[in-house]
């Protein structure tokens, strides 16, 4: 506020002249021009060259859909980044008050603009609906876009030959087990590469999440659920299991490494592995799709124990009749 | 007008206090047993003890894990420390009784000198939970691969109630070998969810620092 103002007087006109200055310069035409050029420049700029190298990978189909996914959102953000970032560096330059000069706010320049209100409403819903329709359609090809479909997957593949692996979560760790190689159950999550995986995700205790990062799976780690997710390897390398979802003390150190490995190693290793663990694989319960354990503490058998030494009142999940689990 | 001042400046000093007490007692870790080889190259024994019920404040009634001191004291922690790169050889002396597993899949051994430990000086590699004694705890080092079943007492045998236990109550002696990798915290717990009374298993003494899980510091 100037000294005139603060002291009662009227605040300082726009004048005349000014004004006709300000619409002499067609700020808008400018203002779109810069944009638009920048945007040209930028947008191909990212997508082909950092595009590529963004998250997650393409480790499988559902990663390298998941990478697409987030490359064109970027290529719909920078633009809209663009405009804001360039309207407030003009305005900045443009109008900034200068000193001795008139105050700036005054005048019908001050007053909102409708077309451009408009122009902004619609541009938004515009942009925000079609990342709508091509999120949603991103989410059920291929498959379920590697998240956990639940019990009954809508959207399954097409392949004939899928290799089912079973995710058992408990505190605090994942387990794997492999029911086509007499399903032993292990640390490890070695996949072949070139092949669809099922990957059946269940939990022993409370809620977990399986999270393989660079295979674009995670899938919630529910009790007495299993949670199918989906996901066709098609490179080679190693990649890192987090449980998504806090968990207990020992949330933040659930996690082990992974490796798509290739057919034959993975077979060779597949077999290595049913060998030496079958006399541990013969004490599991039959491969189920979920696991009926207590809530009873040390007793929480991982079978329906038909046991009941600390109470009948913490039972979790199914009634516990006698049966192999 | 002064008293109602005093009054809240004492509330908020004691609340103040209290805060910070709080704050220090969770911040607080267990004391560390520090041991190191006689000579480069040389192995380092490591002596755990497992008990089902510590017997002190200020849980009592807490299952728990103890660490024999080089100097043979029994401390109540589950941090120690061990030279990087060198053979440790392990005793748990385990006090409590067992379970079937909820999963028997922590019923074998990883991560030893050929993936075997012995009991009572008998070598094995799986122990059946379903069977015999079942297991107590296990002693496990996830970042490495290691993995123990502790063979359980039986339940109904006059079990050792405070600790720290001695070879006259009925005991189970698990040993094993690893090599310690370089430097850095190794996280080590029991999988066997054995906090009684709390939900699953995994609380309390499971999810408390110096009772059933903790850290094998590698140092240089």
């Amino acid at each position: 506020m100037s000294e005139t103002q603060a002291a009662g007087a009227a605040p300082t006109p726009v004048t005349t002249e000014s004004t006709a200055a300000l619409d002499q310069t067609n700020h808008w035409w400018r203002l779109i021009a810069v944009w638009v050029v920048l945007s040209a420049i930028a947008d191909p700029l990212f997508y082909y060259l950092a595009g590529p190298h963004m998250p997650p990978g393409t480790m499988t189909d559902v990663a390298e859909g998941a990478q697409f996914d987030f490359n064109v959102l970027m290529v719909c953000a920078i633009p809209v980044i663009l405009a804001v970032w360039i309207y407030l560096l003009y305005a900045l330059i443009t109008w900034r008050a200068s000193r001795g000069g008139p105050e700036p706010v005054a005048g019908p320049e001050a007053r909102g603009h409708l077309g451009v209100q408009v122009g902004w409403i619609v541009f938004s819903t515009v942009l925000v609906m079609f990342l709508f329709g091509f999120g949603t359609y991103e989410l059920v090809q291929p498959e379920g876009a590697g998240g956990g479909e639940g019990a009954s997957p809508i959207w399954t593949p097409a392949s004939k030959t899928i290799l089912p692996i079973q995710v058992i979560g408990q505190q605090w760790k994942f387990t794997y087990r492999y029911p086509t190689f007499g399903g032993f159950e292990t640390d490890e999550l070695v996949v072949p590469s070139d092949t669809t995986i099922q990957f059946n995700v269940t939990s022993l205790d409370v809620i977990h999440s399986f999270w393989a990062y660079q295979l674009g799976v995670k899938a919630d780690a529910n009790p007495d659920y299993n949670n199918v997710a989906y996901a066709t390897t098609q490179q080679l390398g190693s990649f890192i299991v987090r449980c998504a979802e806090l968990c207990g003390l020992w949330h933040g150190a659930m996690y082990n490494s992974g490796a798509v490995v290739t057919k034959q190693q993975f077979d060779s290793w597949a077999r290595l592995t049913e060998f030496r663990l079958r006399k541990n694989t013969a004490l599991l319960p039959p491969y189920r799709l979920t696991y009926t354990p207590d809530a009873n503490g040390a007793d929480g058998s991982y079978y329906p124990d038909n046991v009941d030494p600390y109470s009948k009142t913490e039972q979790y999940g199914a009634p516990q009749n006698n049966g192999a689990g | 007008m002064a008293w109602k001042v005093t009054v809240t400046a004492v509330l908020f000093a004691i609340c103040a206090a209290a805060a910070v007490i709080l704050i220090v007692s969770l911040l607080g870790t267990p004391p560390v047993v520090s041991y190191s080889s006689s000579a480069p190259g040389q192995s380092v024994n490591v002596t755990l003890q497992s008990v089902g019920s510590y017997g002190s404040p200020p849980h009592p009634t807490w299952v728990s894990y103890l660490v024999r001191s080089p100097q043979g004291q029994w401390v109540h922690t589950t941090v120690f420390q061990v030279p990087e790169h060198t053979r440790i050889n392990f005793t748990i002396y385990n006090y409590d009784s067992g379970s079937p597993l909820r999963n028997q899949q922590i019923g074998q051994v990883t991560g030893t000198y050929g993936n075997v430990a012995t009991l009572n000086g008998k070598p094995f590699r799986v122990v059946n939970s379903n069977a015999g004694n079942g297991v107590a705890h296990t002693f496990s080092i996830p970042s490495l691969g290691v993995s123990v079943p502790l063979y359980a007492n039986n339940g109904n045998a006059n079990l050792c109630a405070a600790a720290p236990c001695t070879l006259k109550s009925p005991v189970q002696v698990i040993r094993f070998s690893i090599t310690s990798p370089g430097p850095g915290d190794y996280r080590w717990q029991c999988f066997v969810p054995c906090g009684l009374g709390f939900l699953f298993g995994n609380g309390g003494p499971m999810s408390t620092l110096g009772y059933m899980g903790g850290f094998m510091k590698v140092v240089a």
